[in-house]
């Protein structure tokens, strides 16, 4: 396991490249070039700020303090997408890269580490012109705690990681796993706090005439590592407060677990991939 | 014996490697125990398997170039696959010794969107090489290529010879101590194969092992120190390429002679075979000697316009031996019979080692002999006044043919021979040597 990992260091440079190549590859033959990874984000932003001041405006008290709603709605969707794309290219990327696998001496693994680390590149480069916005309205800037953003980052990146790998290795032999996944992940996205915040079910849970309905809601919530991933982001970036750091550790350790399992599955399966893809 | 003195490169011992016959016709075990056993299949029935190959084993020495050949379906590729390391062998060993570099698909790697620059360094990188060496190769890479102009462009414009020429390019500038090539010089222009079999030959200059996987028999040939016929998943034949490339094409052609002609030529064979083998038992068990003077039909080819009918080893006194002392006369005698006659022919011999290696060939062409006329029944004897071979066990292939080598009758392994010897030299053959002393050196005993 621990010279699986160093593996992974090992072809940092094959990692580092074949990143490079799916960005290039991205944006290459469009005028725009790398602009475009700014723009895509930046038209969405405007689109659902537009929508949510004067289309239709969520009551502040009930939707808790997520004002302005298009900042707070951002914070979160941009790394969901980096999850959600992770997952969905990693999924497909041992049977996409089939080629390599079965005509090249090469370390499969690397496939989904490069869907996970490319669409992560793809989130990093998405932030400026979030961080514009925020200026925007916010001329104070951001606060300190902003400076927690890489622990919050780095837990999703791991899990992304773990994820990507099992998806990866298991979608080679059922190739069902795409769809589910891609069924699973819009699931998943309104399990996960971005189009509200934690806190805000939280509140309804622990009300004195709280049903079992939103107890078991909050419940399964917090179940999932997603959730306090999320809640790191706005805690760091839009609320400007500590972020929670009890919860947070912890979700980084189980994603260490998930990545080691997933490590240990996909090199369990590692042979079967040429035959397979 | 040679291989294990030079040290090997590839050892492949004992492989097999089996396929599903049906693809997704799994049966799943539980998770549980395919986490822990590392197959999510339970392991299939005997009727559901294709074996691709069937407990193969081969060595091939360091330098040396071995050249796989065999119909499609043989397993020469899957060979190929399990020595590069890109598939697993279901059991069996496969130990390679060196740095690896498998031409199996050109630019197997190359991205269409993006420069033909950068594929080369993701490929370079791909295929083993550091950043730093791949800028060290990158002129020669694309000079070799021959894609300077180009080489900015996206790969997506390449012409399918740009982007195999820069995929060979690639590969071949990995500069592998141990490569293998698959089929790749099948495709590609006249002059690009032969520039890439200048650049293979250079490999095997410089002493790099390489196997090569070919339809193209005329570069196995003229590549290759030894040959390997793959026929079901097995090793049918191996040793020196003329005649392992001699076998396999009689047996394609025998293949294509139909079923009926085939099997009837099979039996006869078999029949005549038999006989053979039940005269020489009884004739001498101790000597062991194969076949004599049956011919000896699956390793048979050619025309029959003229056969050769019987073979016979004779020692000084005309006697009939299969044993030879080193060193000893022998002659060779051939009984031909020419049913038509012919104007062009010459008679040649081959003598073949338990490796396949030729040891000795000659025949009357290269001799100077100039054709005249072959009819009806001839003798022709060879005499070898002194046969120094040393100790082993030896196969004769006897020839008649066209001069420009189209056989009427090619009989391979027709007789085997033994030579012995009261001492243990090596090698092939015996050259006539003297050892003299001078000085302050001393014997308590002479040689010999």
């Amino acid at each position: 396991m621990r010279q699986g990992l160093s593996n992974l260091f090992r072809h940092r440079v094959l990692i580092q490249s074949l990143v490079m190549r799916e960005l290039k590859a991205r944006y290459r033959g469009s005028v725009g070039g790398y602009l475009w990874s700014f723009f895509n984000p930046l038209l969405l932003l405007a689109v659902y700020f537009v929508v949510f001041t004067t289309v239709f405006s969520p009551p502040q008290a009930e939707f808790g303090d997520t004002q302005p709603y298009a900042l707070f709605l951002f914070c979160g969707l941009l790394p969901w997408t980096w999850f959600a794309s992770s997952l969905t290219d990693a999924a497909n990327s041992l049977i996409a890269g089939g080629n390599l696998i079965k005509k090249l001496i090469f370390p499969a693994e690397v496939l989904p580490v490069v869907s996970v680390l490319a669409n992560g590149v793809h989130y990093l480069l998405g932030l400026p012109v979030y961080l514009v916005f925020w200026l925007f309205f916010k001329p104070e800037g951001l606060s300190l705690h902003a400076l927690w953003l890489p622990l919050v980052i780095l837990t999703q990146l791991v899990l992304s990681l773990g994820l990507g790998l099992i998806f990866a290795a298991l979608a080679v032999h059922f190739r069902d796993i795409r769809d589910i996944l891609a069924n699973a992940l819009t699931l998943w996205f309104f399990l996960t706090p971005i189009i509200y915040a934690r806190q805000f079910l939280q509140e309804r849970a622990t009300a004195e005439d709280a049903t079992w309905v939103p107890k078991a809601v909050a419940a399964v919530l917090d179940l999932n590592p997603m959730t306090h991933v999320m809640d790191g982001y706005h805690r760091a970036i839009f609320e400007g407060a500590l972020v929670p750091w009890k919860r947070l550790p912890v979700t980084l350790a189980v994603a260490v677990v998930i990545l080691l399992v997933g490590y240990g599955l996909f090199d369990r399966l590692r042979d079967s991939f040429p035959e397979e893809v | 014996m040679a291989a294990e003195e030079r040290g090997a490169a590839v050892r492949v011992a004992h492989v097999t490697k089996q396929y599903r016959r049906a693809a997704h016709s799994h049966r799943f075990l539980t998770l549980k125990s395919a986490i822990l056993g590392g197959n999510l299949f339970k392991s299939l029935a005997p009727g559901e398997i294709f074996t691709a190959l069937d407990d193969v084993s081969l060595t091939i020495a360091r330098g040396e170039t071995l050249g796989v050949i065999g119909s499609n379906g043989a397993g020469k590729s899957t060979l190929l696959k399990i020595i590069a390391g890109t598939t697993k062998p279901t059991t069996g060993d496969v130990e390679v010794d060196g740095k690896i570099s498998a031409l199996i698909e050109l630019g197997a790697g190359f991205h269409p969107e993006i420069s033909g620059r950068e594929n080369v360094f993701i490929n370079g990188i791909m295929l083993g090489l550091t950043r730093q060496q791949v800028a060290e190769r990158f002129d020669d890479i694309v000079a070799f290529a021959e894609l300077q102009e180009f080489i900015d462009a996206p790969v997506k414009n390449y012409s399918s010879g740009m982007y195999m020429r820069l995929g060979f390019s690639v590969a071949i500038h990995v500069d592998p101590e141990v490569l293998l090539i698959d089929e790749v010089l099948a495709v590609g222009d006249e002059a690009f194969v032969h520039k890439c079999l200048d650049k293979i030959a250079s490999f095997k200059r410089h002493g790099k092992t390489i196997l090569l996987v070919s339809h193209g028999l005329e570069s196995v040939r003229r590549l290759c120190d030894r040959t390997v016929w793959m026929k079901d998943g097995q090793i049918a034949e191996s040793g020196d390429p003329p005649r392992v490339i001699d076998a396999y094409l009689h047996w394609v052609a025998q293949k294509e002679e139909g079923e009926l002609a085939a099997g009837h030529e099979r039996r006869v064979a078999a029949e005549d075979h038999d006989a053979s083998m039940t005269e020489g038992g009884a004739a001498s068990a101790a000597e062991a000697a194969a076949p004599t003077t049956v011919p000896y039909e699956p390793g048979r080819w050619g025309t029959r316009q003229v056969t050769i009918d019987a073979v016979r080893l004779l020692d000084a006194a005309g006697e009939q031996h299969y044993v030879f002392r080193c060193g000893d006369p022998m002659t060779i005698e051939l009984q031909l019979t020419a049913t038509e006659r012919v104007a062009d022919f010459a008679i040649g011999i081959g003598i073949f080692n338990r490796d396949g290696v030729c040891c000795y060939g000659t025949n009357t062409d290269i001799e100077r002999f100039e054709a005249g006329e072959l009819a009806g029944s001839a003798t022709v004897r060879i005499e070898v006044p002194e046969l120094n071979l040393i100790e082993g066990a030896y196969y004769l292939d006897l020839a008649v043919h066209k001069l420009d080598g189209y056989p009427y009758d090619y009989q391979r392994g027709l007789v085997q021979f033994r030579t012995t010897s009261p001492i243990a030299d090596v090698g092939v053959a015996r050259l006539p040597h003297r050892w003299r002393f001078e000085g302050g050196i001393r014997w308590k005993k002479g040689g010999g």
